[in-house]
């Protein structure tokens, strides 16, 4: 039973990270990135492809792949987003659902059907494992990636709150004209926000490949756990993602103990339960967000 | 010396035309009414001076510079400032967060947080409270301090006193009294007649997006300006009227 929250706690630390990126770009732009699964696993590969051709290890990969994710979510916020806002709410949303397609097939398309993963290139890191107090075993990769999740979380955090850029970016998500008229330039600060969103995935796309395996289409299922970990955990606030990273990953635990087949099932009913709580008893802010990403609210 | 010139300029909201033609200058250390009813053009006249309006056409000059084509967070950089109608603070920060956003265009000046609380001391103990819980009085005081923050060389007030009691709206003015006397231009939308003949220097009234009076307030009188804000003297202008046929 302690072994089994215990694993739960370092694998809602994973989803934590995951969700770490989405989160953001949901709090602070009010879009919902649906292409990022994709970039997650876009990630992988550029980290796979470096360890594989040039034995780089990840760890220094990330050096090179989280600020080109960057760039690339300064560009995606110029180029894509920001054009597409002018159509609406909704569009955005549907310009990332059509990224994540195009980036999905062109690894297909690229890498194949195989399945890659980063343990060959970390070493004993692969396996290695901590022993706590009553014989329980967590993975290491486990436990660096629940303190990769609270540094991350917690340091935007304090980006958001302490910094002149931070708080630029909070007025910018808040109300743009406004933000205008105080001196800020909102472009300026929804890119910013866009490329730190986009950047750390790259530290997730790390913990994707070095726990497990993926594969070109494997961004689908990363995003529902994302997404779920950030709707648990209040939809916006990032250390609720920690919180809600953490019980969907118990969620799918409690669901497995009961039935062999209940790991995923778990998971769902949780994000589900949480999401009618919200409407229940939270309804003035949760489902003016919901209908404000609907377009159906101003 | 002339701060800010405004030449032919032209503001439409789709084929209604809200500012017509409107050419004026503003001094450098002037204190400006804008006076007219509702509709006339003047918060449009502001918000297109602020940058947060495109005019159709014409030029705005700041400083000998034609700033026209800047955006708004430019203009802020360049110097000019808007206290919006409605306040428009961010309800989601504090009242220190607020003032602090208007402090990040790094301009350079005399304005910090703690000057700001100096001459709003009703704010001191509301410092970390969310904008969204202050009342109008206090959000009006924030509104302006995260203004001067910016330490603008001209500051646009649109309807400080809207929504406020006449009590509070004493405050705040008093409060400006200070920063009125410190030399900054200013050019301030104000309802109240009387107040704005007791704080500014010169009146500008506007009537269906033009100008129709502009004299110092000591050329001027209550009754000039009362009679420009309703239109009474026909015959100077021709495109009044329309539309009345038959009605009399």
């Amino acid at each position: 039973m302690l072994n089994q929250i215990a694993q739960a706690i370092v694998l809602g630390g994973y989803y934590a990270l995951i969700a770490c990126g989405l989160s953001f770009m949901l709090s602070v732009m009010r879009v919902i990135n649906l292409a990022h699964g994709s970039l997650l696993v876009l990630g992988g590969y550029f980290l796979w492809y470096l360890g594989e051709n040039y034995q780089v290890s990840p760890f220094v990969g990330l050096l090179a792949l989280v600020p080109l994710l960057a760039l690339a979510g300064w560009a995606l916020q110029r180029f894509l987003l920001e054009r597409s806002a002018r159509g609406g709410e909704l569009l955005p949303i549907l310009t990332t659902f059509g990224l994540s397609i195009v980036l999905d097939n062109l690894l297909f398309e690229q890498f194949g059907a195989d399945t890659r993963s980063l343990a060959p290139y970390i070493g004993d890191l692969a396996w290695d494992s901590f022993e706590l107090p009553g014989g329980i075993f967590v993975g290491q990769i486990g436990v660096l990636t629940l303190v990769a999740a609270i540094v991350l979380l917690g340091g935007l955090q304090l980006f958001l709150s302490r910094t002149g850029t931070g708080k630029a970016i909070r007025a910018t998500a808040e109300d743009p004209d406004t933000a205008g008229i105080v001196g800020i330039d909102a472009r300026k600060a929804s890119a910013i926000a866009s490329a730190i969103a986009v950047g750390s995935i790259g530290v997730a796309s790390a913990a994707l490949g070095m726990r497990a395996t993926f594969d070109a289409y494997a961004g689908g299922a990363q995003l529902l756990f994302a997404f779920e970990a950030t709707i648990i955990g209040g939809a916006g606030s990032l250390w609720g993602t920690l919180i809600g990273g953490i019980v969907l990953a118990l969620a799918q635990t409690a669901g497995a103990a009961i039935h062999p087949q209940g790991f995923l099932i778990g998971g769902h009913l949780a994000f589900i339960l949480v999401l009618f709580a919200r409407f229940l008893f939270l309804p003035g802010e949760f489902t003016y967000r919901l209908r404000r990403i609907a377009g159906l609210a101003k | 010396m002339t701060l800010l010139s405004i030449e032919n300029l032209d503001v439409r909201y789709g084929q209604f035309k809200a500012v017509r033609s409107v050419s004026l200058k503003v001094g450098a250390g002037e204190v400006v009414a804008m006076i007219g009813a509702n509709g006339a053009g003047k918060t449009t006249l502001l918000r297109t001076l602020a940058g947060a309006i495109r005019p159709a056409s014409g030029r705005i000059l700041f400083k000998d510079k034609d700033v026209t084509a800047l955006s708004a967070h430019e203009r802020v950089k360049s110097g000019m400032v808007l206290v919006p109608e409605g306040r428009r603070l961010f309800a989601r920060m504090t009242v220190e967060e607020n003032l602090q956003l208007g402090g990040l265009v790094k301009r350079g000046g005399d304005w910090s947080v703690d000057r700001i609380f100096s001459i709003f001391p009703n704010l001191v103990k509301r410092r970390h409270a969310k904008t969204g819980t202050l009342s109008g009085g206090e959000q009006q005081a924030t509104a302006i301090g995260r203004a001067l923050m910016t330490n603008p060389d001209v500051i646009f007030f649109d309807e400080i006193s809207l929504g406020l009691s006449p009590l509070v709206v004493d405050q705040v003015y008093a409060s400006l009294a200070e920063l009125l006397k410190s030399g900054v231009t200013v050019v301030l939308v104000e309802q109240d007649l009387k107040r704005a003949m007791a704080v500014a220097g010169r009146a500008i009234c506007m009537l269906e997006g033009q100008v129709v009076l502009d004299r110092t307030m000591a050329e001027t009188s209550r009754d000039e300006i009362t009679e420009a804000y309703f239109g009474l003297k026909r015959g100077q202008r021709n495109d009044h009227g329309h539309g009345m046929g038959g009605a009399h």
